[in-house]
């Protein structure tokens, strides 16, 4: 599978070098791409299920690796991870079921023949895994499963058991490729529909003659407030212009050209302006597991000022963009510095930027940073695709997401 | 500057009858609020007690303490100390028996007034204070007199409210405070029947009402001591003087007819823009570049424009001069200008004229662009000056004390006080400082040039923000002087805030509630920086203070150019909004100020000392009350 590895380093470079921007842009490519790597894996008779993990994991740690700020690709990554090990672990229940009509007087080998496709994971994680795969779970299965795995270590076995076994097996094996290839795709239509999942609540937030306060670009929020207009709600709308990037300024062409009342004011003038606004609406770059937002810089001024005027302060979010992780310093390890060209025009200022001046650095330093982190203390709200949520419940969204095994790619 | 006493004296009458009737009442009233001992001496000779006794017993036995408080205020200014102290203690010495009479007033100003040529200050704020105060307490005794004795069915029901008390007060006291009570009545009448600015019948009214649209506060209290002599509604002075106090109401650009009547009156004509934010159509906005040629054109029309005052007010409305001391000075110079060349017209006298001059020439430059708060209270010194000479002096010897006197504004007021300013907060910086300023405040800059010189080893994050992008100039000044610097835009502060050890802002004006009004950002910065517990600086010349009040930014603020928004200079790649600029649905809203919330400020340092925002009142009214003086 060569064209999957070319692909794998084509995406790979395209992040590195940026040319991808937008965490939703992000994590479609890399579903997509996971997807054919996947589909192109040669599964093993034996263990399908890690193997295909095994695949995945080296995929995603270098898509990670390529641009570490980009926490949607991890997110996808480890999403696909948690389906293949979810549809793994639905396809041996079935089997146990199955197992269990034509015997039931096997009943405790079959249970431990659900550790099928999960070599050397103890039946503790199993049972997290089927706790996270959205099913409630039963008393049984906690009872049962945990002493026994802790009194009988798993021995990695594939075809040991009995003739009619293997033969489901064989089937199994093919049934779970494309199960998680079907997973797959219901994620890559989940993160292409998150923006209209997210408007359709649009109507329940804004009221008439709102007036909301947006900065940065994000098509999310576009597409909310773009939802609350056509349900023939009026308000207005102030962009802030977002310098040094100027996505505000991009923001109200759309807008205005969807025929919103849009006021773009300079980035400075957010907190004179926020005793006038009744809404903060910010689409974030990535959700942090503690509630934390990353977002456009300037947004932790915006925030803060929200939190001074008791503005209520939403952030949008689709699901590819909920990171298991808890931040540590996010405004500097989550962050990146753009060009200073952006802020000071180089001909003018070429002398003073230059390292030759005696002591070594420069004078003159400039900082760019593209993104800012709010804390959850300053976030009222998350609308994410399931809909809306307090920061202190985003951990618990995230369990819903992710296998824990996951986390640390 | 009159006390809050002053209006209750006439509104509550029971209390005033319960508190201050007694015999040994000034000096009741003066030991819980000795440092209001200043402004009580009016307030009690404009009470009825003060009527009652002769004007004499305006004792100023609290002045010693007083001049100890100032002192202690302006300890820091050195230049300003012994002026205000030195003018506060001689007042005493004179004699207060020519009160009624304003002959008397006049010689005893022109007798002080040689003198205040030769050392400057002190004689000079002396006899200003004189005459402040006089006029107040002499008319309200003129009206007394004026009022006729009759007993009315007002009067006789104030007796009955009184009968308590009947023993304690003597007839002479009730009567005159009846009479303050209808005279009160009368001010009202007055002043729901016309403006007040009619009311005061000075000849400079109607060049005041010319002025009227965005400085109504300074003109109407110059036109207040401007009218010193006995004029015929004498009852008004009293709600003159309440009115004072309060802030008045600015030129709202919403209210159609008035904004009509000013175009009328207009030189500059300004085109309005046509697509505006809802929520500041009370706030002028024009066209930009539209108005420039033509005025230039004009130039050789407008006769009665001085062409100094002309050239400044170009240079602001193209935006050649800006920053709050710049403009200031600029237009104080042009104002020396004015001076030097003025003549005074056959059958005018020079007091009213110049003022009438002078008001002209501010509607001018607030038709360029709205006052800031720094010129509004120059411009009211310099009327106070003129208001104040003495009509005995020659012209040329009036000019040359009009000139000397803007000079010594522009000295002590605005340069002394920069040094003073970097002289305090230079011990605030310490090595290994990261101190962070937003904008290109010219008296931070001084206080990091000064502080680089001293050796002191420290950083500058120059933090800036769009349209203007002033920090790269400031940036530039100080690369240049070899100080190390970290420029960033304002969305990063709270990225950079981390590291930042100080905060120092500049402010175009303090506002009495502790606001700082400044460099639209400024709110943010200050925000950010409380949020990561930085101590905020402000560094704020004292003439820049100004006794209003503001919650928001909204309220009073200035726009800029719109078009600066939606085009990014130096960036050609921006362009998203290139033709939309006249869509109805899109606005730009260009702020020029914002109002920092007194809360985010960790200190104001001013050429009065380094104070809490708490302390700003304090220093409005010490420092008013000096400024009028002077």
């Amino acid at each position: 599978m060569p064209d999957v590895q070319s692909m794998v380093l084509e995406f790979v470079n395209k992040l590195r070098k940026r040319k991808i921007e937008g965490s939703q842009a992000t994590a479609r490519c890399t579903v997509e791409l996971l997807r054919s790597v996947i589909s192109h894996h040669r599964v093993p008779h034996a263990n399908q299920a890690s193997a295909l993990i095994d695949a995945v994991k080296a995929v995603g740690a270098q898509l990670v690796a390529a641009n570490p700020v980009e926490l949607a690709v991890g997110n996808v990554v480890r999403r696909v991870l948690h389906i293949i090990r979810e549809e793994d672990l639905s396809l041996a229940t079935a089997a146990v079921a199955g197992l269990d009509l034509l015997d039931a007087s096997d009943d405790d080998e079959d249970v431990n023949g659900k550790g099928i496709g999960y070599p050397g994971m103890s039946a503790a994680v199993v049972a997290a895994a089927a706790r996270s795969t959205l099913r409630p779970p039963s008393l049984q299965t906690l009872l049962e499963g945990t002493p026994e795995s802790a009194t009988v270590p798993y021995t990695s076995s594939s075809g040991a058991d009995s003739e009619s076994k293997t033969a489901d097996k064989s089937s199994i094996t093919r049934k779970l490729k494309h199960d998680v290839i079907e997973g797959v795709n219901q994620l890559i239509h989940e993160i292409a529909g998150c923006h209209e999942q997210i408007a359709e609540q649009a109507i329940e937030h804004i009221h008439q003659n709102e007036v909301i306060l947006t900065l940065g670009s994000s098509r999310t929020v576009l597409e909310f407030l773009c939802a609350a207009k056509e349900k023939k709600r009026s308000f207005r709308v102030f962009v802030a212009e977002g310098a040094p990037r100027y996505q505000g300024h991009l923001l109200a062409k759309e807008l205005v050209a969807r025929g919103l009342q849009t006021t773009v004011i300079t980035d400075s003038a957010v907190f004179a302006m926020i005793s006038r606004v009744n809404m903060v609406i910010i689409g974030a770059h990535a959700v942090m597991a503690n509630g934390g937002v990353i977002g456009p810089v300037g947004v932790n001024m915006a925030a803060l000022a929200a939190k001074k005027h008791a503005v209520p302060f939403v952030v949008l979010a689709g699901s590819h963009k909920l990171c298991p992780l808890y931040p540590h310093n996010p405004e500097v390890l989550l962050n990146e510095l753009r060009s200073p060209s952006e802020l000071l025009d180089f001909g003018e200022f070429s002398d003073c930027l230059d390292f030759g001046t005696g002591s070594g650095s420069p004078l003159l330093q400039v900082v760019n940073p593209t993104f800012d982190y709010v804390p959850p203390s300053l976030v009222s709200l998350f609308i994410t695709d399931t809909g809306g949520h307090n920061p202190s419940y985003m951990y618990r969204l995230i369990a819903d997401y992710y296998s824990a095994d996951d986390l640390v790619m | 500057m009159e006390s809050r006493r002053n209006p209750r004296a006439v509104v509550d009458p029971k209390v005033r009858q319960v508190g201050f009737f007694t015999s040994s009442q000034p000096d009741s009233t003066h030991q819980p609020d000795p440092i209001a001992s200043e402004s009580h001496p009016v307030a009690s000779s404009i009470s009825p007690s003060g009527n009652s006794l002769s004007p004499v017993m305006i004792p100023p036995p609290r002045h010693n303490s007083s001049d100890t408080f100032l002192l202690r205020a302006a300890a820091a200014a050195a230049s300003a100390v012994s002026p205000s102290s030195f003018s506060y203690s001689t007042r005493r010495d004179f004699p207060d028996g020519s009160m009624t009479a304003s002959p008397g007033r006049v010689s005893r100003a022109s007798f002080s007034k040689p003198s205040s040529s030769l050392p400057g200050v002190g004689m000079d704020s002396m006899a200003a204070a004189k005459s402040s105060s006089v006029p107040a307490s002499g008319l309200t005794t003129v009206s007394v007199v004026n009022m006729p004795p009759g007993l009315s069915e007002k009067e006789s029901d104030q007796k009955k409210n009184s009968k308590p008390l009947k023993e304690k007060t003597t007839k002479a006291e009730r009567r005159a405070l009846q009479e303050a009570q209808r005279a009160a009545k009368a001010a009202a009448k007055a002043e729901g029947g016309k403006a007040p600015l009619v009311s005061s019948g000075s000849v400079a009214s109607t060049n005041v009402k010319a002025a009227k649209p965005a400085k109504p506060s300074s003109q109407k209290n110059d036109v207040a001591v401007a009218a010193p002599g006995p004029s015929e509604k004498k009852g008004g002075q009293t709600e003159k003087d309440r009115k004072k106090d309060a802030p008045h109401p600015r030129m709202q650009y919403d209210d159609e007819s008035r904004v009509v009547k000013a175009k009328r009156r207009a030189v500059v004509k300004q085109t309005e823009a046509k697509n505006r934010v809802e929520l500041f159509r009370h706030l002028p906005q024009y066209e930009h570049g539209t108005q420039l040629p033509d005025l230039e054109t004009k130039f050789f029309q407008l006769d009665p424009m001085h062409p100094a005052v002309y050239k400044v007010g170009l240079q602001y409305l193209s935006g050649d001069i800006s920053g709050g001391n710049a403009r200031c000075i600029a237009m104080l110079q042009a104002f020396q200008e004015v001076v030097k060349d003025y003549s005074t017209p056959s059958e005018k006298t020079l007091n009213r004229d110049m003022t009438a001059k002078i008001s002209s020439y501010v509607s001018f430059l607030i038709e360029c662009r709205p006052l800031s708060v720094s010129m509004g209270n120059a411009i009211r010194f310099v009327k106070n000056r003129i208001a104040k000479l003495p009509i005995t002096l020659s012209e040329s010897e009036a000019k040359a004390a009009l000139q000397s006197d803007i000079e010594r504004f522009i000295n002590e007021k605005i340069i002394m006080a920069d040094t003073v300013i970097v002289k305090h907060a230079v011990t605030k910086i310490r090595d290994g400082d990261v101190l962070l300023t937003y904008g290109s405040p010219t008296a931070v800059e001084m206080v990091l040039l000064h502080a680089h010189e001293l050796k002191k080893k420290f950083r500058v994050l120059v933090v800036d923000s769009r349209p203007k992008l002033e920090g790269q100039l400031l940036l530039r000044r100080l690369i240049k002087r070899g100080i190390s610097c970290t420029y960033t835009h304002i969305n990063a502060v709270s990225y950079i805030m981390h590291e930042v050890t100080k905060v120092f802002l500049g402010a175009s004006s303090v506002l009495s509630n502790g606001t700082v009004y400044s460099r639209v950002g400024t709110a943010c910065v200050a925000m950010v920086a409380s949020a990561f517990r930085v101590p905020v600086l402000v560094c704020c010349e004292a003439y820049k203070f100004h006794e209003r009040v503001q919650l928001d930014s909204i309220c009073s603020n200035e726009l800029g150019d719109p078009n600066a928004i939606s085009k990014v200079h130096g960036r050609e790649d921006i362009n998203y909004l290139d033709g939309l600029t006249n869509n109805a649905n899109l606005q730009f809203l260009n702020l020029m100020y914002d109002a920092t919330p007194s809360d985010y400020i960790s200190m104001i340092i001013t050429d009065y000392g380094m104070v809490p925002p708490t302390s700003v009142p304090v220093i409005v009214r010490e420092y008013q009350k000096e400024h009028s003086l002077v």
